[in-house]
């Protein structure tokens, strides 16, 4: 007996909520094939302006959590997203047209990167943070500090699930919240890792994931006073200059679009969304 | 002179037994229509200009209040330099109605406040919070040497609270009393008074009825404006209980031509909310009430939400914490 099938109809990722657009808008996502896969909701600026309330409540938790705690959670991420292997490498699959081989290598190598960084998380402070040699009877301390909301724009068109992974991940890393944009046109995987998210200890509001128009919602973000940093891995289609113009404007990191379809792992990407504290202490009270 | 009038809506002389039965007498509410109404006035969309009129009327309406045991006096002066200057990056803005304290720190707010205040040339008043506030539990002669402080201390409005105990034990004289001592403590050397603002505690009275009885009991005593609340107990404000408040003045309008303010204040932190508050008003006793002497928000982190709003109509982009004074 043929089953009818069951179209599926994705949501937002909000403050670890589903909702849907506030526009009420969805749009189609289709496979590499031209099949219909699913519907996914068309975030407005008001789902993008709701996301960065959200995320803006997590940064303090996130951050003031210890090291350790951070590296624990996102490890327990990466072990659910090994636990649904299968499902990821389906949509990959089915979304981008690849073959079986190099969807699963994406998905481990997604896997992989999420460790990588969660490995970090307890590490990053001991290798980026100094003690300044002074002239003098102080301790000069610099330490990395989480630059606090960090808008994402996810690379569009090529490996979603990794190019995803491989700029969420170093972000969070430090402590930072993220609102980010998923690939357009494979939203799929974005998704599903919303859902394992969700269902993992990671705090309600430090990961947001809207799906919809790149070019719709980045400026909204990037004039946003209450975005601290903007990473503009996958807005190398977009007018990126005019993002990082409307970004200077409210004082803004940026870290422009690099030519790359996957950032590489790097200490260079933990680092580019902490801002360096730097202390002095007098050693004469001892 | 007020009580002529409470006699003659109560249409015989004033007492435990009359006002008994006057309150009870008063139709009973609708809850369900009355929640229906309130959120069908919530649904209305304000936009572009009329959004930009009524920010700003929001923030001319509100009474920016700290109410904390922790409160100093740098913290008076820290809130009144923000009452009188809202957005230091747009002296457009306008200036808040009132800035509200306990009653012991009234004399620093109307120093701080200085030529801006009512009573110096500017506009903005002093509101302090009276009679053993938040739970009015003391004896009458505490609640009135409560008011005469605060009124000597230079305030312009005292918010007292009505005594819950009494008005849920159905001693409603007593309650009636009380409003008119304190209104009378209210008076000055100069025979001016300080404006009475009578806080039923909603979250306290149970039913829409009681909230209704407890609007005409006040409004009977001689109240210049009814308040939904101390902030203290929750739910404090809220929209059909405000709405319920408006019918009551707007009915105590037709009836003696007075006009009285209706004062929701707690629990209403966001510029959405604010302007379902003025559709309200608007629709319900109408937009003359849309005054400061006729409306106010109690709020205090309802301001810097109005504010950023502000700024986003300004800038063109969305505006951040950042941007804003810290309270």
């Amino acid at each position: 007996m043929t089953r009818l099938a069951v179209p599926k109809t994705y949501k937002l990722f909000i403050g670890g909520a589903f909702p849907r657009s506030e526009s009420g808008r969805t749009y189609e996502v289709l496979g590499a094939n031209g099949d219909f896969l699913a519907n996914a909701a068309k975030a407005s600026r008001k789902d993008a302006r709701d996301a960065v309330v959200a995320a803006r409540k997590a940064v303090s938790g996130w951050s003031g959590a210890t090291a350790y705690n951070r590296g624990q959670v996102l490890y327990r991420v990466a072990e659910l997203l090994e636990g649904r292997r299968a499902q990821f490498v389906d949509e990959v699959q089915a979304s981008e047209g690849l073959s079986r081989r190099d969807a699963e290598a994406q998905v481990d190598e997604a896997v992989d990167t999420w460790v990588w960084y969660a490995g970090w998380a307890d590490k990053f402070v001991q290798v980026a943070g100094n003690a300044n040699p002074v002239a003098g009877p102080y301790f000069n301390l610099s330490v990395p500090e989480p630059t606090g909301v960090v808008a994402v724009v996810a690379p569009q068109g090529a490996l979603s699930l990794l190019g995803l992974v491989a700029v969420v991940a170093p972000a969070l890393v430090t402590g930072n919240a993220v609102v980010a944009i998923a690939d357009e046109r494979h939203p799929l995987s974005a998704i599903s890792l919303t859902e394992v998210l969700a269902t993992s200890d990671l705090p309600a509001g430090v990961v947001n994931v809207l799906t919809g128009s790149a070019a719709g919602i980045a400026p909204w973000l990037a004039s946003h006073a209450d975005v601290n940093a903007l990473d503009l891995a996958g807005a190398a289609e977009l007018d990126w200059v005019d993002l990082q113009i409307a970004a200077a404007d409210t004082l803004k990191r940026v870290l422009p679009p690099d030519g790359r379809d996957v950032a590489t792992r790097s200490l260079e990407r933990i680092g580019a969304f902490t801002e360096t504290k730097t202390v002095w202490h007098t050693k004469s009270m001892l | 002179m007020t009580l002529d009038l409470a006699r003659t809506v109560v249409g015989s002389e004033l007492s435990e037994r009359s006002l008994r039965a006057f309150a009870l007498g008063l139709p009973g509410v609708d809850a369900i229509g009355l929640e229906q109404r309130a959120a069908s006035l919530a649904t209305r969309s304000i936009k572009t200009t009329s959004k930009r009129w009524a920010l700003d009327t929001i923030i001319s309406l509100i009474d920016l209040t700290t109410l904390e045991g922790a409160d100093t006096p740098g913290k008076v002066r820290s809130l009144v330099a923000k009452a009188v200057l809202p957005d230091p990056s747009d002296p457009t803005c306008p200036q808040v109605a009132a800035v509200c304290v306990y009653g012991d720190l009234a004399h620093v707010a109307v120093e701080a406040l200085g030529s801006n205040h009512a009573g110096g040339g500017g506009t903005i008043n002093v509101a302090a919070v009276a009679t053993a506030f938040p739970s009015g539990r003391a004896s009458l002669r505490v609640k009135l040497a409560d008011t005469a402080d605060a009124v000597e201390a230079g305030a312009d409005e005292i918010d007292m609270v009505i005594d819950r105990g009494a008005f849920l034990a159905g001693r409603y004289g007593e309650v009636f009393d009380e409003i008119v001592a304190v209104k009378e403590a209210c008076r000055r050397s100069d025979g001016s008074s300080a404006h009475l603002k009578v806080i039923l505690e909603t979250g306290e009275l149970a039913t829409y009825d009681n909230v209704r009885r407890a609007s005409w009991l006040a409004m009977l005593a001689g109240a210049d404006f009814i308040k939904t609340s101390t902030g203290k107990v929750s739910p404090a404000a809220t929209l059909p209980v405000t709405l319920l408040m408006l019918e009551a003045v707007r009915d105590w309008h037709r009836l003696t031509g007075d006009l009285v303010g209706v004062k929701p204040a707690g629990g209403i932190r966001s510029s959405k909310d604010a302007v379902r508050y003025l559709v309200t008003v608007a629709e319900t006793a109408g937009e003359r009430w849309l005054d400061p002497r006729l409306f106010r928000f109690g709020a205090s982190s309802l301001l810097n939400d109005v504010l950023l709003q502000r700024q986003k109509i300004e800038t063109g982009h969305y505006s951040g914490a950042d941007y804003v004074t810290i309270d």
